[in-house]
């Protein structure tokens, strides 16, 4: 077995701290906002982890691209990993987006245009997820998850758009917008860094963790190579 | 006419053929023979053009595959186990249809020909649901010879025929293969393909392990041949 | 050895094949009518459900009717779709298809178009009815367009995804999850830009769900043209 890379091992640790610190500059350095409370602490890991969700699913598409090109299996192990990933994040961007909702909005949910967004492409993931189970040989499985990748990545943003259209009520906080939109706050210059640096901090967490998902993967593909030449 | 260098196939992790070697001259009737689950059917659908080669060469009438699978497409015929036809159209209307795909120029003509060469004239206003099996097959057959390909492939065409179809499609096969046409079919029927083909191939484990011209062998002996090429 | 043939000539095949898979899907669909029978009876029955799940009243009618149609549309397409595929893939005949000597965007084509036809029949004749049983008039041009584009749009996707959905251990169960989260935008636009046609809207107010589902319909076709080679090529 291959031993862990150890500019991995590195990343890890800096990962942990990075972690760590992006924890303390939320309660500690953040200064609470006026209108909301501490509640409004959430929205820091809010954004970053569905901004590691959006990354998740455009590297997942990317890749199958990629893999329809090569045909290697790397590729497909890297967006199974990449999907995987954005699954997870952004269904703790969706419970985070609840919890602010609450106070907020005055309800757990909303159809709001992000959230719904985030909602539909968990089910599409499910989706994606099934297309998988119902596929025997490898080849074809990765080929078709690839497909509906980056047909899923090109159908979202045109879903977006359309329920943007319809109506939201999603604060815009960064990059203009309405500032008065019911539940929007505008930054102080302490919250831009804890929320930039929450930003950072997560997409590093988004590479370590890809890259342990990859070696998942490519352990698992051995093992099966294993079981083969035993069953030969 | 047939040319196939250390082909390898995988399906995932799993390899099919395995450095297989493969030649087949013009006019040529070849009986590929194998246990289940050699690669028979996996390697003719890579003649077909049906699947791509992980490794290796395959040439058919000099033209390369799968970069040049349009121009060899046009030379082939092929008929599976399956019958390739459609359920809620006369014999005729599905004649009618591949004559189509391959844009043949005097269909109505041709199409009288190959029903009267595979036995079914009477029958070419009914639809292929109310055929016998045996009638479906030579259907099949009449289906792959329309465009007179030069190159035959046929895939196991006695699974699932009675006696009686069995022979009525021997005699569309002598009649098919006595057109100087070169000719690869698979079977693991040996008393049937025995006084077809002129040469014998087994195909074992992904590979051809013997071949032998019939003109060298008893017909008592291809049995005992069969045996010892597949056990060794 | 033959000569491969000029580019001209390989854009006519290619047409001639599309043409050959159209008129041999609508040949056979004639004579049995087990796909479209399927799709009406199902549509309408869809339909009854929704007058009980709903209790129709007139108010309720105005701003409802368009969801119900697409809801009804949606659902008894995915029956067409699996239907259509099924047939090619059940009996061998895609591995006829794909060895036939034509481009694989003529076998895209020709599935496409055919259900785009079937889908567009059982629409004509759900509308009518529909209109009859509830006193509304459906017989807008607009609206008729957007059925169109939406109907293009739908089918453009889920018949590249029936390809793929057939080759699957689940098969018919599994075209709906795969296909609905990704045809969305059609369904969302169509519903609103019916809408708006029906309550007599300001043009200004239905131009952007109809332009959207004019993007997503070019959007797609070229996706779909560009991905189908993977989806039936091994």
């Amino acid at each position: 077995m291959t031993p862990k890379p150890r500019l991995l091992a590195v990343l890890d640790t800096v990962c942990i701290v990075l972690f760590l610190i992006a924890v303390g500059l939320v309660f500690f350095y953040a200064p609470l906002e006026r209108s909301m409370g501490q509640v409004q602490r959430v929205f820091y890991f809010h954004v970053a982890t569905a901004w590691v969700g959006m990354l998740g699913f455009m590297v997942a598409a990317g890749v199958g691209v990629v893999y329809l090109r090569t045909n290697h299996s790397l590729w497909d192990i890297v967006g199974l990993a990449a999907i995987e990933i954005s699954l997870v994040f952004f269904f703790v961007a969706i419970v985070t987006g609840s919890i602010w909702a609450r106070p907020a909005w005055n309800t757990w949910w909303t159809w709001d245009t992000r959230l719904t967004t985030a909602a539909i492409v968990e089910l599409i993931y499910a989706a994606y997820w099934m297309l998988r189970q119902g596929i025997e040989d490898a080849e074809k499985r990765a080929r078709f998850g690839a497909v509906y990748a980056i047909l899923a990545c090109i159908s979202v943003p045109i879903t977006f758009a359309s329920i943007r259209l319809l109506r939201t009520i999603h604060p815009v906080v960064v990059g203009g917008g309405d500032p008065n939109a019911e539940g929007g706050f505008s930054m102080t210059p302490a919250m831009r860094v804890t929320f930039f640096y929450s930003l950072i901090v997560f997409s590093i967490l988004f590479v370590d963790m890809l890259w342990h998902r990859i070696r998942l993967g490519q352990l698992a593909e051995k093992v099966e190579q294993l079981k083969l030449k035993l069953s030969a | 006419m047939i040319v196939v260098r250390s082909l390898v196939k995988r399906f995932g992790l799993k390899a099919v053929l395995r450095g297989l070697d493969f030649s087949v001259e013009p006019g040529e009737f070849v009986a590929l023979l194998g246990p289940n689950g050699a690669g028979k059917t996996t390697f003719l659908r890579i003649l077909a053009s049906l699947t791509r080669p992980s490794l290796g060469e395959v040439k058919i009438a000099g033209y390369q595959l799968p970069q040049q699978a349009a121009e060899v497409r046009r030379l082939l015929g092929v008929v599976s186990h399956l019958p390739l036809l459609y359920n809620d159209l006369t014999a005729e209307e599905n004649l009618r249809f591949y004559a189509r795909m391959y844009s043949l120029p005097d269909e109505t003509q041709r199409i009288g020909e190959v029903l009267e060469l595979v036995g079914l004239a009477e029958r070419r206003r009914d639809l292929v649901r109310t055929f016998s099996r045996g009638m479906q097959q030579r259907l099949a057959i009449g289906r792959a010879v329309l465009h007179d390909p030069e190159v035959m492939l046929f895939d196991e065409p006695h699974t699932g025929l009675d006696q009686d179809a069995c022979e009525m499609l021997d005699t569309v096969l002598r009649e098919v293969a006595a057109r100087q046409r070169t000719v690869v079919m698979t079977s693991h029927d040996l008393a049937r393909v025995g006084d077809l083909a002129s040469r014998f191939d087994v195909l074992s484990r992904g590979q051809i392990v013997a071949s032998i011209q019939r003109s060298q062998i008893d017909p008592d002996q291809i049995l005992a041949f069969y045996r010892r090429a597949v056990e060794k | 050895m033959k000569t491969s043939p000029p580019p001209i000539n390989l854009l006519r095949r290619t047409f001639q094949a599309t043409v050959a898979i159209i008129w041999k899907d609508l040949a056979a669909e004639m004579r049995s009518r087990e796909m479209l029978s399927a799709m009406l009876v199902f549509s309408l029955l869809v339909i009854l459900i929704f007058n009980f799940a709903l209790e129709l009243d007139i108010k309720a009618r105005q701003t409802v009717t368009s969801g119900i149609l697409w809801a009804t549309f949606a659902f008894a397409g995915t029956l067409g779709l699996n239907r259509s595929m099924a047939i090619e893939k059940d009996r061998g005949c895609m591995d006829g298809l794909l060895l036939a000597p034509v481009d694989r965007s003529a076998i895209y084509f020709g599935k496409a178009i055919g259900n785009l036809v079937f889908m567009l029949v059982v629409e004509a004749i759900v509308l009518p009815v529909y209109s009859v049983l509830y006193n509304i008039n459906l017989f807008h041009p607009g609206l008729l367009a957007v059925i169109l584009l939406g109907s293009l749009g739908y089918v453009v996707v889920g018949t590249l995804l029936s390809a793929m959905a057939v080759q699957t251990r689940t098969r018919d169960v599994l075209l709906p999850i795969l296909l609905f989260p990704v045809v969305l935008p059609v369904l969302i636009s169509a519903v609103k830009a019916s809408q708006g046609f029906l309550l007599a809207a300001e043009w200004t107010e239905i131009a952007p769900w109809f332009n959207l589902l004019l993007v997503y319909d070019v959007i797609f076709t070229a996706a779909a043209f560009m991905i189908f080679d993977y989806v039936v090529e091994e």
